[in-house]
C-alpha cells in the first residue's frame, strides 16, 4: 500500500506549507532585526573613518577600532565637515555624506549618471587636517573597500582596508595592520599628476622606507587581491584630484 | 550508569577517530581546504558547523515521519539554509564583529556535505536525542581535523597562531628566523591542506590497520 507521504498531493501541500513557514519566519526575523543591523553598520562606518585618520585603539601589532559606545561622540568631535565632491572639484556640505553608498554611486556613474563623492574632513587635537575618502573595488572573490585619509598634498596619512570574502591568511590580510600601516606617508601624486599606489610584488623595499616610489610591498600569495587594491586606489582616489587642486588655489 | 548509554556515547566518540567524517568518510573536504589557512577561521567554522549540524539533525529527526521522500533532499537543504541565515542575522544584530569574520563561511556551511550526509544517513531514521548526539559527534570530528590542519598551516605558513607571532619576527630576523628559517608560503595555498589531510589519514591508518581498505 502506498504510504500517505508518497502521494503527489501530500508532497505539494507539504512543500507549500514549509515554504510559507520558513518564509514568514525569516521575513519576521529579518525585519525585526533590521534596525539593529543598520545601526551596527552605521557605527562601523564611523569607526572605519576614525580609524583611517588615526583615532583608534591600536596596540602592539593588532588593529583595533575605538569602541562602539564611544564612536558617535568621537565622530562628532573629530569630523569637522562632511562633504560631497563633484568630478570638477566643487564641494558641498552634506551632514549625511557618510550614508552615501559608494557601490550605488559607482553603478550610477557606469550608467552615465553623476557620481557623488563623499569626503570627510577631520581635524586632530593638534589641529592637523585629514581628508578621508571611501573607495571600493574588486578583490579575488568579492568586494574590497577602504577609507583613505590624506593631507592636502594627497599624501596618505592612514588607511583602513576591508573585504567581503578574501582568502583567510592570504588576501584577507589586507585588513591586517602590517599591510595598512605601509600606506602611511605614501604619495599618491608624482610630479604633479596622479599616480596612485601600486601594491608591488618583488619590491626591493620590503620595509617600505621609500615613500615616494608610489609602491607598497604586496602580500605573498595574494596577487589578485593586491592588484584589486591598486586598481581601487587608482580609479576612485583619482576622482578627488580636482578637489585637492582647487584646495591649493 | 554514566550520563550516556554505551551506544549513545559511541555516537559522540566514533566520529572523533575511527569514523571521522573527513578522514574516513571523506566528506567536508572542500571547506577543510578553503578556510584552514588560519587557526581562528578553523575554530569559527567548527563552532558554526557544530550549531548547524546539532540543531539541523534534531529538526530533521522531528520531521522524519512527515517529510515526503520525493522531496527530502530539498527539505534538508531548506533546513540547513534557514539555520545558516538565522545564525547570520542574529550574529549581525548582536555580535557584529564576529558576523564579519563568519561571513566568508556562511556559503560553505550550506554546501558542507557532512551536514546533508548526516541528515540523510542518520537523522531521517533516528529519534531527536540520538540525532543530536550524532550531529554533535560528527561536528566535533570535523572540528578536530580542521583545527589540526589550521594549526599546522598557520604555524608553518605565517609563523603565527591565532594571529600571534610565535616563531619570531621574519623581517627583523628574530627567534627561529635568526637561524635561517623562512615561512613556507606553500602552506597557505589550498593544495597543502589536502596534503596535510593526507598525512593525517596516513598516520591514522598506520596506527589502526583495521581502517585500511583492501
Amino acid at each position: 500500500m502506498e504510504k500517505r507521504t508518497d502521494k503527489n498531493s501530500y508532497t505539494i501541500i507539504f512543500a507549500i506549507v514549509m515554504v510559507l513557514i520558513v518564509g514568514s519566519l525569516l521575513a519576521y526575523l529579518a525585519s525585526s532585526l533590521k534596525p539593529t543591523i543598520t545601526e551596527n553598520q552605521r557605527l562601523e562606518k564611523q569607526q572605519n573613518i576614525l580609524y583611517a585618520m588615526g583615532v583608534n585603539e591600536n596596540e602592539g601589532t593588532s588593529a583595533n577600532f575605538v569602541s562602539t559606545d564611544n564612536a558617535p561622540q568621537l565622530f562628532e568631535k573629530f569630523i569637522k565637515q562632511q562633504l560631497v565632491v563633484t568630478s570638477d572639484g566643487q564641494a558641498t556640505e552634506n551632514n549625511e555624506a557618510y550614508l552615501i553608498d559608494v557601490k550605488k554611486e559607482q553603478a550610477k556613474a557606469k550608467d552615465g549618471g553623476v557620481r557623488q563623492l563623499p569626503l570627510f574632513v577631520g581635524e586632530d587635537e593638534k589641529g592637523k587636517k585629514y581628508y578621508i575618502a571611501p573607495i571600493r573595488g574588486k578583490g579575488l572573490w568579492d568586494a574590497i573597500w577602504a577609507y583613505v585619509a590624506m593631507d592636502e598634498n594627497m599624501v596618505v596619512q592612514g588607511a583602513y582596508f576591508d573585504h567581503k570574502g578574501e582568502t583567510p591568511g592570504l588576501g584577507a590580510n589586507i585588513k591586517q595592520r602590517f599591510f595598512m600601516d605601509d600606506f602611511i606617508g605614501e604619495h599618491l601624486m608624482s610630479n604633479g599628476s596622479f599616480k596612485g599606489i601600486n601594491v608591488a610584488k618583488g619590491n626591493a623595499d620590503p620595509k617600505n622606507n621609500d615613500k615616494t616610489d608610489n609602491e607598497v610591498d604586496a602580500i605573498a600569495g595574494a596577487t589578485i587581491t593586491g592588484d584589486g587594491v591598486s586598481a581601487m586606489i587608482r580609479s576612485d582616489l583619482k576622482l578627488y584630484v580636482p578637489y585637492f587642486k582647487n584646495l591649493k588655489q | 550508569m554514566g550520563l550516556l548509554s554505551k551506544k549513545d556515547a559511541a555516537l559522540i566518540k566514533d566520529p572523533l577517530a575511527d569514523n571521522n567524517p573527513i578522514t574516513i568518510q571523506v566528506l567536508g573536504i572542500c571547506s577543510a581546504l578553503a578556510i584552514t589557512a588560519e587557526l581562528e577561521a578553523s575554530i569559527v567554522m567548527s563552532i558554526s558547523v557544530l550549531f548547524v549540524l546539532g540543531v539541523g539533525n534534531v529538526v530533521i529527526s522531528l520531521m522524519r515521519n512527515i517529510i515526503p521522500s520525493k522531496i527530502r533532499i530539498i527539505v534538508q537543504l531548506i533546513v540547513v539554509a534557514t539555520l545558516v541565515i538565522i545564525v547570520d542575522l542574529v550574529l549581525k544584530a548582536f555580535a557584529y564583529e564576529l558576523s564579519k569574520t563568519l561571513s566568508v563561511f556562511v556559503g560553505l556551511i550550506i554546501t558542507n556535505c557532512i551536514i546533508m550526509g548526516r541528515f540523510e544517513a542518520f537523522a531521517l531514521g533516528n529519534g531527536p536525542w540520538r540525532s543530536f548526539l550524532d550531529g554533535i559527534g560528527n561536528a566535533l570530528g570535523y572540528a578536530v581535523i580542521l583545527i589540526i590542519v589550521g594549526f599546522f598551516r598557520e604555524l608553518l605558513g605565517s609563523g603565527t597562531l591565532l594571529g600571534i607571532p610565535v616563531l619570531g619576527d621574519p623581517i627583523e630576523k628574530t627567534g627561529l628566523y635568526a637561524f635561517g628559517y623562512e615561512n613556507n608560503g606553500f602552506m597557505l595555498l589550498s593544495p597543502m591542506a589536502l596534503i596535510v589531510v593526507g598525512i593525517i589519514i596516513w598516520v591514522q591508518r598506520s596506527r589502526n590497520t583495521a581502517l585500511v581498505e583492501d
